[in-house]
Order: C-alpha cells, then structure tokens, then sequence
C-alpha cells in the first residue's frame, strides 16, 4: 500500500471538512432564517467534526497531532479544493456551494466505505448517516428555490454558474490517483465525478435551473496542490487569532 | 468485595446523555462492551455524531461514576467498529425520550428520506399532523418539528 498516497487522500478530505465548516459557521447568528441560522451551524460542527476524526487517521500513520495539523499549517500546505475556502457571498452562493460538495462528499464516503484501508472504511460509513442529512437539506432548498421567484431562479443560477468550475475542482486528480486506485483504497475522482454529474443533474432538472453541458467547462483546479485563492490564507489568519496570542496557553 | 459485569452495568446506569439527562448510555446504546478482567474494566464506546462534543463528557462521566464505586483501573475506549444507528436505543430508552418530549427516533432500515422526517408522531400528543420544520436543531442528533394539532413545536431524536 502507498502510504503517501493514502495520506494525500485524508488531508484533501480533512481539508476540506475544516474549511468548509468554518465557512459554515460563519453564518452563525446571520442567517436568513432561524432555521438555517441552526442548520449551517450544525453542518459546520459537522464538518469540524469529521475533520478532526480524519486528522487523527493521518495521526496514526505518523503525521503530526490534530491540533498541530489544523492550527500550524500556512495555506500552501493545505490541500482543500478552492470551492470551499471561497467566501460566503449571500446565502445562494453558499446554498449552492454546500449543495455541489455535500453531494460528492457523500458519494465519496459511499466509495470510501468500501476501501480496503479499514478504518477509512469505517469511519466512511459511520459518516454516511450524517452527511445524508446535508444532502437531504441541499436537495430541499435547492429544489423549492430552484423553482420559486424569478429572484430566486436567477440567483441560483448565476451562483450555480460561478461555483461550477470550482465544483469541477473537487475532483483534480492527484499524481498518486493511480497508485489510491490500484491498492482498492479510492475508486479515484474520476469515477466519484461521473457519479456526481449524475446525482447533481437529478436534483437540478426539478427546478428551473440549468445545469451548463460539464465538458464545456474548465475546472479549475490547484486546491489539492496547495495552490490557494487569496481567500484562505486570511481565513486561517482569523481561525488561529486566539491561538495565536499566546501558542503555549494550556486549554 | 469481587465485582461482577452486573455490578459495573448496574453503574453504568447512572451514567447519563449530558443533553439528554433521562438517558443512560446504555439505552442510548454508545456502550458497545465492558470487559472486566480481575479489577480492571474495559468500556467499549461508538460515538452518537463523530462531532458530538459531548462525547468528551461521556467518556470522563464513566470513568469518574466507575472510579467512584471503587473500580481504579478503568479503561474506556472509542471506536467506530460497532457503528452507532439510532436503532441502537432501547425500548426503555425510546419511553424516556418521549416523556422528556423528544420524539423517538423511527426504527429503519439505513434507509432515511425526508419522507421519514415529515410526519414524526407528536410526543405530547402522539398526533402524526405534524411538520418537520428543519433536519437540524439544538444539537446535532435533533430535528425540529412542529405539531399542527396541539400547536407544540417539538423536537425529534433523529433516525440515523
């Protein structure tokens, strides 16, 4: 087994889930509703979560402690696709973002609870229960605003627009694809992406949105190789504040 | 005094959810084995939600309510090999989370669909005219309901 590719795949997941749930937390307190004021909190402690059990996987190969990996890194040695560290926007922007990656991370974890790396696998299926709940919430707003107001239709459709090339960079593929494939640890992000078009085409086509032809789109990509927009690093900046004021206080 | 598996289980008892204090671990079915070798104890543990923070909470409540029956060396550990599903909750459970006013959880086959979600019977008034007013709620295991018959919002154990 290819340890370093193995390692490649937690921390792109890892990643991910960190970023992405301190996005989600930042609706705390602003959100458009009560209820989903709760839910993106709730997907955000989620998603902080789950990072934190991928994190100690890599622990486990070796790498550094959970806190040491999440809190002491630059943004250059993080290895989160580019969609989830973009900013908020308004809540069509994030809706439809937090739509088109829940949607992979769930078949993801579906794949990933097959692999032959057993506590990937396990850990992949005690999270398919909870990241149902994120998709089972995406699929709802998308599909009762997708088909509202004129308003509505035409902000997530042009938010939809934006985040697909970044979407499309969920699945770069990494140089040790083939070695993750070969060792029946991933079946790769070639096969998850042909997955997601398919499930993310579903949900699309019960509401008035279009979903553009995915080939004529150029992903973009560079997340998974520590190449960052110039979003993350600030972002980083505000989650390691407190920390940073004095790195040997005892919590 | 030789302690026996139904000493320390009695015990254990006594070890409640942190959010749901009519609850015990038990019925809440996270206990996943104890072993007791000579005077040690080892307790097995499958988390609710991987980002349940109470969990923390729960591992030290059974080490201190063990350590305090006179067991020294108790070891608990946390896996995901038995997995946590909501069908995991007791029937005792399930009549504790009702008269707290928590809607049980549905048993169901891995399966869920918002269809589950939208007709969870009513824990006041066991009505199924009730509507599911967010898959998300105070914390990570609740969903948010409302009753149109007795006009109570509620709150569900979310089947997992």
């Amino acid at each position: 087994m290819n340890v370093e590719a193995l390692k490649d795949l937690l921390y792109k997941i890892a990643d991910d889930q960190l970023i992405l749930g301190h996005r989600n937390s930042e609706w705390t307190g602003l959100g458009p509703l009560l209820e989903e004021d709760i839910a993106f909190s709730s997907m955000a402690q989620d998603k902080v979560g789950q990072s934190y059990a991928f994190y100690q996987l890599l622990e486990q190969l070796g790498e550094q402690k959970p806190d040491t990996i999440a809190f002491h890194r630059s943004a250059e040695n993080f290895k989160n696709c580019q969609l989830v560290e973009l900013p908020n926007q308004e809540y069509d922007f994030s809706l439809i973002r937090h739509f088109l990656f829940d949607k992979a991370e769930l078949l993801r974890f579906e794949l990933l609870s097959q692999s032959s790396y057993e506590p990937l696998a396990l850990l992949s299926k005690k999270l398919l229960g909870e990241v149902r709940y994120h998709v089972m919430h995406a699929d709802a707003f998308i599909k009762q605003l997708g088909s509202a107001t004129e308003e509505s239709i035409l902000r997530l459709q042009t938010s939809l627009n934006e985040a697909l090339p970044y979407a499309l960079g969920i699945f770069e593929p990494s140089d040790l694809e083939m070695d993750i494939i070969n060792d029946g640890i991933f079946a790769g992000e070639e096969a998850l992406k042909e997955r997601w078009i398919e499930t993310v085409f579903t949900t699309i086509s019960k509401t008035e949105l279009n979903l553009a032809d995915i080939d004529s789109i150029t992903p973009i990509y560079g997340g998974r190789r520590g190449i960052h927009t110039e979003h993350l690093q600030p972002l980083l900046n505000e989650m390691t504040e407190v920390l940073n004021l004095d790195p040997s206080a005892e919590w | 005094m030789v302690i026996t598996k139904d000493d320390i289980l009695n015990w254990l008892e006594e070890v409640k959810d942190p959010e749901i204090p009519v609850l015990s671990l038990l019925d809440l079915g996270v206990i996943t084995e104890v072993q007791l070798e000579g005077e040690s104890v080892k307790v097995s543990m499958t988390p609710t939600f991987v980002g349940c923070p109470a969990m923390d909470y729960m591992k030290n409540d059974v080490i201190e309510t063990l350590n305090k029956r006179g067991v020294e060396n108790v070891e608990v550990e946390v896996s995901f090999e038995t997995q946590w599903s909501s069908n995991r909750i007791s029937e005792k459970g399930r009549l504790a989370l009702k008269k707290f006013g928590l809607a049980p959880p549905p048993k169901h086959n891995l399966i869920i669909d918002i269809d589950v979600l939208s007709h969870v019977p009513c824990p006041y008034c066991d009505s199924k005219n009730t509507i599911l007013k967010s898959p998300f709620g105070p914390t990570l295991c609740r969903s948010l309901h409302y009753c149109n018959d007795c006009r109570q919002a509620f709150e569900q154990f979310k089947p997992v």
